[in-house]
């Protein structure tokens, strides 16, 4: 069977076959096929505010230091020793002009360029020639602080791949002060399933009021009327006026903007109870008065999800990555976000902002995410179940008039429809066909 | 509840840093044993599940504070594993009491170990040092999580509590227990 008949076969209209989520050898083709063949999140330059500033990654399995290097520019090198082959850097995080790798000494400038090595007259050959330097990503770019690498050099611009994604990020953005946000700190949690679990349940509205049936009643349980946090997927959320929109690419939105009236403080209204949200409440709307309620809605959680395939999400304020460690066991961290208010747009109410601002933002990680970690983990042990072939994403599907394709090409739908899965694993499937033309530099 | 403002991250921060001094131990045999007899009360509460029993054991003006930073900093500054208030250990409580919080359905099961308790006395309160390994069985494999812990406490009752987990920068799979 070739590989396109194949791969045609595990994705149908409606269902996938459950040997993506379980086939190690699939997983393999898929850290070249995706991981290797699109624009990968990397990391946030607020991580990598100064020259020689780095951090330590992967870009599917591969392990990468994404660094800004000496002259201020952005590089991904694969972490690892043209010698033999050792980790040169072992640390998370740092400040380095050169790495040099602990085994038999082989130094790197932070360029990637090979410095020097041990006794180089044992050697016959000219250690100039580039061949000796770090491999690294081809192609690094940043869009607006996310900064993105790819092995493809055959993959579009990174903006052309960001495509109408571009809007909702924009505008994620340019609600905080100076339009800007910080990295601060993350809530890391790891789950025993496959990495497209996480990333299907990213648009998904169809979940929340089961998954999510716990969290919803603790941050209701002193009202009379549920409207705190997620209430409004509660009756008939089919109807809501949130949508999912499909931007092509395997990128999705989840815009539950138009459930929360249009006003300052709105957002403020149903957040959950949080640490340190009356003290600091008092303090903002002493200080602002009138202008308290778009500080405020800036401690609130943005009711957005963006998710970029295969492994950013933006949601709430947190910045989530989605990394593969092996076919059945993915780690999902969530890079909280700071606002930074260097024009005092606030009146010195940031770390007021900020303040709340980190308790809201462990409320999910803490209260939410475990449960849907823990139906991923109970779905790839579900799956297990060989002979039971199929798991379906249909919801939505014939149904006249459900899903619009709008003049820019896009698609949108109902928050509980599952046309963002039936297309992101669509372009699984092409890319999965698709030989990337994978080019590293030295 | 107002009592999480400035000045209470002020005083977390500052007494729970540079308190493990020599000169501030307690030898004290009497008190000494007083603090491990309530570190282990709390964790044989959590462990049976008896919720409510163990929270009456913390002041009505509480935290639990599990920084997720290799060097933990400012929790206004930056989120921890969690950082919890009295009213948020009470939803945590609510939360597994449901019966839907599918991370704990059905419930681990636990055995917490307590040792290595050494106290100091700080601005007249009590800091206590202990070390916690927690084995937690869950849908048939059984892990386990290592911290150290200090707890602050006054008048006979926990203040404040920080766990400081030997993976607190690593990802943690299904952190749902009370730790």
């Amino acid at each position: 069977m070739s590989t396109s008949i194949f791969f045609e076969h595990l994705v149908q209209e409606d269902r996938v076959h459950r040997s993506i989520y379980t086939d190690p050898l699939i997983f393999e083709l898929e850290m070249t096929h995706i991981f290797g063949g699109v624009w990968c999140y990397l990391a946030h330059e607020s991580q990598l505010p100064r020259p020689d500033d780095y951090l330590t990654g992967k870009l599917g399995l591969r392990p990468i230091i994404v660094v800004r290097d000496s002259s201020g520019k952005l590089r991904a090198l694969f972490n690892r020793c043209t010698h033999r082959g050792a980790r040169v850097c072992r640390e998370t995080r740092g400040s380095a002009r050169t790495f040099q790798c602990p085994y038999h000494g082989w130094t790197y400038f932070n360029t990637g360029k090979l410095r020097g090595v041990p006794w180089p007259e044992g050697y016959a050959c000219d250690f100039a020639e580039g061949k000796y330097n770090l491999a690294q990503v081809p192609r690094v770019e940043s869009y607006r602080g996310f900064i993105f690498g790819t092995l493809n050099a055959d993959a579009p611009p990174l903006g052309d791949y960001l495509g109408a994604a571009k809007r909702p990020i924009d505008e994620w953005l340019d609600r905080n002060p100076g339009s800007r946000v910080v990295v601060a700190e993350a809530n890391r949690l790891k789950f025993k399933g496959n990495w497209k679990l996480a990333y299907d349940n990213a648009a998904d509205g169809y979940h929340v009021v089961f998954s999510h049936r716990s969290l919803l009643e603790t941050e209701n349980r002193h009202a009379a009327d549920p409207t705190k946090g997620m209430s409004f997927y509660m009756g008939k959320p089919d109807e809501a006026p949130m949508y999912v929109q499909y931007f092509g690419r395997g990128h999705h939105f989840k815009d539950k903007r138009p459930n929360v009236e249009r006003r300052p403080g709105a957002l403020w209204e149903i957040e959950g109870a949080q640490p340190g949200m009356a003290a600091y409440e008092k303090l903002i709307r002493e200080r602002l008065g009138a202008r308290a309620l778009r500080a405020l809605d800036l401690a609130a959680s943005e009711p957005v999800n963006i998710n970029i395939f295969p492994n950013l999400s933006i949601l709430g304020n947190h910045i989530q990555v989605f990394q593969p460690l092996a076919v059945d066991e993915t780690e999902s961290v969530w890079y909280a976000t700071a606002i930074v208010d260097e024009a005092n747009e606030l009146e010195g109410m940031a770390d007021a902002v900020n303040a709340i601002r980190m308790r809201t933002q462990e409320s999910f990680p803490n209260f939410g995410e475990v449960d849907d970690a823990a139906n991923f983990e109970e779905i790839q042990k579900g799956l297990a179940a060989c002979e039971d072939e199929w798991v379906y994403m249909h919801r939505g599907l014939g149904i006249p008039g459900r899903v619009q394709r709008l003049a820019d090409g896009t698609l949108k739908a109902p928050a509980t429809d599952e046309v963002f899965m039936r297309e992101h694993m669509k372009e699984w499937q092409r890319l999965m066909t698709t030989r990337p033309n994978i080019q590293l530099s030295r | 509840m107002t009592y999480v403002n400035d000045r209470f991250y002020e005083e977390l921060v500052a007494s729970f840093s540079d308190w493990q001094r020599p000169e501030l131990e307690v030898a004290d045999v009497a008190t000494r044993d007083e603090c491990r007899r309530l570190l282990e009360r709390e964790a044989r509460l959590l462990d049976e599940g008896r919720y409510e029993d163990w929270l009456a054991l913390y002041a009505d003006e509480c935290v639990v504070w599990v920084p997720a930073a290799e060097r933990p900093g400012d929790p206004r500054r930056e989120v921890s594993v969690f950082f919890d208030d009295r009213q948020r250990l009470e939803d945590r409580i609510f939360r597994l009491r449901t019966g839907k919080a599918w991370s704990q359905v059905p419930p681990s099961r636990t055995v917490r170990m307590v040792s290595n308790v050494e106290v100091f006395r700080a601005a007249e309160k009590l800091m206590v040092r202990s070390n916690l390994l927690l084995a937690e069985l869950r849908a048939g494999e059984t892990r386990q999580l290592a911290a150290w812990c200090a707890h602050r406490l006054a008048h006979g009752k926990i203040e404040a509590k920080q766990i400081n987990l030997l993976e607190r920068d690593q990802s943690l799979r299904n952190p749902s227990v009370l730790l």
